[in-house]
């Protein structure tokens, strides 16, 4: 468990980002603010399209802007701007301060060169003094193959991504992001495109791997089991905004923004009750976004303000904070 | 290969390359035999366009007013009076060995022509290819590095128009502003008059020239191979450039660029080497096919250069229903457009290890 008083690595405050598209701008992040701390395993939680993906593309700048535009808000990494850094500013952010495993390992590896192409430029320009031959660049890869456990690490280097399994593809995407050793990890759903046991191998290599090297870490996932096994706090996402932050253990014992109840309740139990009921409704239109409070047209408690605030983040106990007027007094 | 060779042992160096030239030859064998039966399919459709045709091939070598025992003995000799695919058989036997007979036109061995008016047009297609090739991919980077800023409008519009522009329009509008307005490139034939062509090497004059080191006449050739070589490659630029920046834009937004941004990758590598491979595949198959469809839609950029090439012999055999020259010709670009087509795969499967990997595995 990380202190609370030690100084955040990352604050994102009132993150805002909006996608041109036909008809209009899709107001999808509508003010996100999140703090992770040196060390700290933190979770963000929400369903599809709710904008955890590209509110960690936007972190690192790497959204494709046209047709995604980061309207407002500031990204502090140390305490500096991220969104005002320049090229060569940013690069050093980028792999050494901050790295990121994508969705989808598939997707994320460039289909036409090989392992040891992209791994060796990775560790090359993610090295901190000096310039590496290419003999020392050969050796760190093969030890940051052997670290997420691939077997014959040698023939790897000169295979494609075509050559390799779900697994081991995730497995190299892992190494890769590693392999610049980054004060922050953020993992986007890792292993989600894989089968249920690899998943869990996975991700279990992963949490050992950032608590080896205290390696701070946002981790998105959908499943609620791994948040609480894995992460110090949680972040719940719901329409473009955090809906509520609380540490991990406190969340799970008193949900209390209706979003994130309902959503503790749709995890399906083997014992008694079968599968659970959900929350009712979609994510809205992001194009007419709903009055006030996102949530309003799904939430069981609507009253009349809800309609026509957004509402703020209220404290309702240590470290946890959430946007609902419910809780407002 | 993942590391640079002086990595390797030399031992090690000897085996790859051993293993990479052993690959190599066996695709190219492989589809040099495919080849064969492509240009025997092409050979029975050439010799049948020159027998359903109307006339008769011997009164036409002969002339209407010769005798006819002089048409009968002639009949005899080309085996006319034989069974379709004994003639056939007579015909591919000659033809591969070169002889195609006497062209009515030139009344040369037709072989002799194709030798003199090929490597004139290949080096025309070859210069032309080279500026597709390096200015479309050029302006294709640029155009999607920029995508709907001011700089792609430019290049969009300008391809578009050099896509829809006949080469013959842009030969002659170069023509009257560089050769007649500007007098900066000569406007005529391969070499200006009072040089000596140099010693007939390769037939390309400009390589024939260096070979000889003779700079004069190789700066010579050059200005005489500006002009058409930029008309006739103008439409193929322009579709290269079109093609480049629409794959080139498509890959920016793959999640590969984006992890490879996050992990660090300065942005000059991102572009130069993990953008541009995956971005030229469909390009280079379009060139291929451009560089190809030159040789013989040159005619009248060829007309209007007075440039001595194969197009316009060909178009010329056409209208004087000269068979013997017009089956060489299309058999020349027959083999060039198979030869391309094996280079192109060679290219696209360097470029595309999922392609050569199948290709192994199918074998």
């Amino acid at each position: 468990m990380v202190r609370m008083d030690t100084p955040p690595l990352l604050e994102v405050r009132d993150l805002q980002v909006h996608f041109k598209v036909f008809g209009g701008h899709l107001k999808v992040l509508d003010g996100v603010n999140m703090i992770v701390r040196a060390g700290e395993k933190v979770g963000l939680v929400g369903e599809s399209g709710c904008g955890k993906t590209t509110t960690m593309k936007a972190i690192l700048r790497i959204l494709p802007q046209p047709p995604a535009k980061i309207v407002g808000g500031q990204v502090l990494f140390r305490g500096q701007d991220v969104l005002r850094m320049r090229p060569d500013e940013l690069r050093q952010i980028r792999g050494r301060g901050i790295s990121m495993i994508f969705q989808d390992p598939t997707a994320a590896l460039n289909p036409v060169f090989t392992i040891g192409q992209q791994l060796g430029d990775v560790i090359r320009y993610s090295h901190r003094n000096g310039r590496l031959d290419a003999r020392q660049i050969q050796l760190k890869a093969l030890q940051s193959l052997k670290e997420v456990a691939l077997a014959d690490p040698e023939r790897l280097l000169h295979s494609y991504p075509i050559q390799l399994s779900g697994g081991m593809r995730q497995r190299v995407c892992i190494a890769m992001a590693l392999a610049t050793q980054p004060e922050l990890l953020i993992a986007d759903e890792p292993g989600t495109s894989l089968d249920v046991t690899i998943q869990d191998q996975i991700l279990r290599l992963l949490h050992n791997l950032v608590v080896e090297r205290n390696t701070s870490i946002i981790l998105i996932t959908h499943t609620l089991g791994v948040v609480r096994e894995v992460t110090d706090r949680v972040y719940v996402m719901y329409a473009g905004s955090i809906v509520e932050s609380a540490p991990t253990k406190t969340l799970f014992a008193n949900p209390m923004f209706p979003y994130t109840r309902g959503l503790m309740q749709s995890v399906p139990r083997l014992s008694g009750g079968g599968v659970a009921e959900g929350i009712p409704g979609r994510i809205p239109n992001y194009l007419h976004p709903p009055s006030g409070c996102r949530f309003h047209p799904r939430c069981p408690h609507v009253m009349e303000i809800c309609r026509r605030e957004k509402p703020p983040m209220f404290t309702v106990g240590e470290e946890h904070y959430v946007a609902c007027y419910l809780y407002a007094c | 290969m993942a590391w640079s060779p002086s990595e390797m042992t030399l031992g090690d160096q000897a085996t790859l390359f051993k293993e990479l030239a052993m690959r190599l030859v066996t695709f190219i064998l492989r589809r040099a035999l495919h080849s064969i039966f492509v240009l025997l399919g092409l050979s029975v459709v050439i010799f049948g366009i020159s027998r359903i045709l109307p006339g008769d091939p011997a009164r036409m070598a002969v002339g209407a007013r010769a005798p006819q025992w002089v048409v009968d003995n002639l009949r005899a000799q080309m085996h006319l009076d034989e069974p379709l695919f004994v003639q056939y058989g007579y015909w591919l036997a000659d033809a591969v060995q070169g002889k195609f007979g006497i062209s009515l036109v030139t009344r040369r061995e037709v072989a002799e022509d194709i030798k003199e008016f090929f490597p004139a047009t290949l080096e025309l297609a070859l210069f032309a290819g080279i500026l597709m090739g390096g200015f479309g991919i050029l302006l294709g980077t640029i155009s999607a590095q920029h995508k709907d800023r001011w700089i792609d409008n430019v290049v969009r519009v300008l391809s578009y128009l050099g896509v829809v522009t006949p080469a013959f329009v842009f030969a002659i509008i170069f023509m009257l502003v560089f050769g007649y307005w500007l007098k900066w490139l000569p406007t005529i034939g391969r070499l200006s008059e009072g040089l000596t062509r140099p010693p007939v090497i390769t037939g390309l004059m400009t390589v024939d020239a260096l070979l000889a080191g003779d700079l004069v006449v190789f700066w010579d050739a050059l200005k005489h191979l500006i002009l058409p070589a930029v008309a006739l490659a103008m439409g193929g630029l322009a579709q290269e450039a079109r093609i480049t920046r629409a794959t080139m834009s498509d890959n920016l937004t793959k999640d590969y660029i984006a992890a490879e941004r996050a992990l660090g990758i300065p942005e000059r590598v991102i572009m130069g080497k993990y953008l541009l491979k995956p971005s030229l595949i469909p390009t280079v198959s379009i060139l291929g096919l451009d560089f190809a469809g030159t040789l013989s839609s040159a005619f009248l950029v060829e007309l209007i250069f007075n440039w001595p090439g194969i197009s316009r012999y060909g178009i010329n055999a056409m209208l004087r229903k000269d068979l013997n020259a017009i089956a060489a010709v299309i058999l020349v670009l027959g083999v060039v457009f198979i030869v391309v087509n094996i280079i192109v795969d060679i290219v696209v499967a360097y470029l595309d290890p999922r392609i050569r990997l199948s290709a192994e595995r199918s074998e």
